[in-house]
């Protein structure tokens, strides 16, 4: 029979290729779930894996929804290497959001093109403040940061309800939720003509190796992660934990904020209900897929973008509900984590001795 | 008065989604796992839960699924983070996901679905009481079976051999393993009960509470409730007046709402998220109440081999 045995030393090679193998039996599933619903598989597989890619159009697009997913997954990054549950993203977003589309709302016909960086100023400090609440109250109170985190989410969703249907709503948008469309001073400059992708994507790369940099090149990046691995060395060689706590909440609060600026002032264009994407979910998924390793997060971030996309394309070819999106994000992380088991453990035969 | 017997009322019924599945939380937590998956198992269970009612008229089938499909999907779980000691966090997170966006896709037929009428329930004789009547005994069975069941608890834990051997096991797995416990099977069992309790709450609130099935319909119940366990200390009568609590805020929310008092319907939507904050960050700052009754191995894996 199987059995599964420790292995002295952790597998090097599963450590790179256990996020494959979770993608594999992703796909399997996938197209199992389409059989079962008797939906063509090849099909199924065209729409998730070779439409969004087939064209440069497509490739943009891609490249659109990977944007947001790869900043705020870079902060989930440093939070979780440091030991900081912060399962708020979304929330930081949202609040991000807000914030970028308050003072986009105060741009004029007559504003300068510097009302983008102002834009993009307040989306990372609404969603750093976000994020300072939950440091505030694990380091105040020790009150824990997944539940405060998430709780807080849920009041985000309400905040930007409450504007978008009170104070901020459009007087001319015959009574629909949503605040007036930007001025086009406030939008971030796109990279290319034809294509909806912006600077944002330019950002998030420079994000990547700005967090390489500070995660494996320098002493702060050091302390911050041995407070996750090992919190009493962490304190015997006087690194702080909270200090730790602050940098790591304040750092993927911001990102995530930031990432909410450059929706609303890049592909949105205004505040709706329907800001939150659950960007801010998927990216813990993208934040582990990658192994929390920022060139690994560059690739999990497409690919999470691909069943963003492939969901999309789902509802509108093959009438299957957006929501299979969600399932197989899901599953992703689910394979993943029992893949993981092949890195520290490995399977053998046991043949019975009777 | 009768308002405020009705708002009594309203307030219990409310608490008992919470209180049952807080109280299955609290099972997995005394054993020594912390399960993130809640959320998800209940969207999960709900759907269960009330498609089960919608294709066979029966109420008590529907709580049935709900609780087969929140044991089955903590037994995927617990043997993930009992078995292959994979990062419960991490673990529990994925299911609250993967339970979010399975119950979004798998119910999307049953969004319009309606339910046979809802059943109206009267305890004999009690129920015709002035004010205590509408107050207290024209609830659901299950309402019931909420106190019932934290009754149960109390005498399991504290009076009975198995729930001592249970919070052994999540005080010391590694003595109970030594006295010869099968500390994984143990935590696994903790781990389903926890989940069908969690599928139970998901489906009283598809089924009876609200009645009725949209994506995302939890809507945070499920976080609240692991709160719960951290506001009561892990007990299991402060757990019940704990969920009680926060069904009064739920429904003073409704209230507020109902009479007319001028504040935007989104600050009162709030409101159960910040109290639990508020209250959160009120327990967890006296640590000598959060350390007399936490499981002192609570999130800690345990492998017999190592």
């Amino acid at each position: 029979m199987l059995r599964l045995e420790p292995r002295a030393q952790a597998s090097a090679f599963w450590r790179q290729a256990s996020p494959l193998l979770a993608l594999l039996i992703t796909v399997a599933l996938g197209v199992a779930l389409f059989a079962a619903l008797g939906k063509d598989p090849l099909k199924g597989l065209q729409v998730f894996f070779w439409e969004p890619v087939k064209s440069a159009y497509a490739l943009g697009e891609l490249m659109v929804k990977a944007t947001p997913l790869l900043i705020i997954a870079l902060g989930l990054a440093l939070c979780f290497r440091s030991n900081v549950w912060n399962i708020g993203a979304e929330g930081q977003f949202i609040l991000g959001a807000v914030a970028a589309g308050g003072v986009a709302l105060l741009a004029g016909p007559d504003t300068g093109r510097w009302i983008v960086l102002a834009v993009l100023a307040a989306g990372v400090l609404g969603g750093m403040a976000w994020a300072g609440l939950t440091a505030w109250l694990r380091d105040r109170c020790n009150a824990n940061e997944i539940l405060v985190s998430l709780m807080l989410v849920y009041v985000a969703e309400m905040v930007l309800s409450y504007l978008v249907y009170g104070p901020w709503k459009d007087p001319a948008g015959y009574n629909f939720p949503q605040t007036r469309t930007f001025e086009a001073v406030t939008q971030v400059p796109r990279l290319m003509v034809g294509s909806r992708v912006t600077v944002g994507l330019l950002l998030a790369l420079a994000g990547a190796a700005l967090l390489w940099l500070f995660l494996f090149r320098t002493r702060a990046g050091f302390a911050q992660q041995v407070g996750g691995l090992a919190p009493a060395a962490a304190r015997y060689a006087g690194f702080s934990s909270r200090r730790a706590l602050w940098l790591a909440l304040l750092a993927s609060g911001g990102a995530a904020g930031l990432a909410g600026a450059l929706e609303v002032a890049g592909p949105l264009g205004q505040l709706t209900p329907h800001v939150p994407a659950g960007y801010g979910f998927a990216a813990i998924i993208v934040a582990f897929v990658g192994r929390l390793h920022p060139v690994g997060m560059v690739f999990s971030a497409v690919l999470m973008s691909l069943f963003y996309i492939g969901g999309e394309l789902a509802q509108s070819r093959l009438g299957l509900p957006k929501a299979i999106t969600g399932v197989f994000q899901g599953l992703l992380l689910f394979t993943l984590l029992a893949c993981d088991t092949l890195v520290t453990h490995r399977l053998t035969w046991l043949r019975r001795a009777d | 008065m009768e308002t405020y017997a009705l708002l009594l009322a309203a307030t219990l019924n409310a608490g008992t989604v919470l209180a049952l599945a807080a109280l299955g939380l609290l099972v997995n937590e005394k054993a020594g796992v912390v399960n993130l998956g809640a959320e998800g198992m209940m969207l999960c269970a709900a759907l269960a839960g009330f498609a089960a009612v919608v294709h066979t008229g029966s109420d008590w089938l529907g709580f049935a699924a709900g609780m087969g499909a929140g044991a089955l999907l903590a037994a995927l779980f617990g043997g993930l983070v009992i078995w292959l000691n994979t990062n419960p966090y991490a673990t529990g997170l994925a299911l609250s996901l993967f339970g979010a966006g399975f119950s979004a896709f798998a119910g999307i037929g049953y969004v319009q679905a309606k339910l046979p009428e809802r059943p109206q329930f009267a305890v004999p004789g009690l129920a015709d009481l002035p004010l205590l009547g509408p107050a207290l005994f024209r609830q659901h069975p299950l309402v019931y079976v909420s106190i019932a069941l934290t009754l149960g608890l109390i005498w399991f834990l504290y009076r009975s051999r198995a729930g001592l051997v249970l919070r052994a096991v999540g005080e010391s797995p590694a003595s109970a393993h030594a006295l010869g416990y099968p500390v994984r099977r143990i935590r696994l069992a903790a781990v389903v009960a926890g989940g069908a309790l969690c599928g139970l709450a998901g489906a009283y609130l598809s089924v009876s509470y609200t009645p009725l099935w949209v994506e995302g319909m939890v809507a945070g119940k499920g976080w609240i409730a692991l709160a719960l366990t951290t506001f009561a200390t892990w007990r299991p009568a402060r757990v019940l007046l704990g969920a009680w609590l926060f069904g009064g805020v739920t429904m003073l929310q409704f209230h507020l709402q109902g009479s007319g008092v001028e504040v935007p319907s989104q600050w009162l939507t709030m409101l159960p998220y910040l109290a639990t904050i508020a209250v959160l960050a009120l327990i967890s700052g006296k640590p000598e109440w959060i350390r007399a009754n936490m499981p002192a191995s609570l999130g800690k894996p345990f492998d017999p081999g190592a």
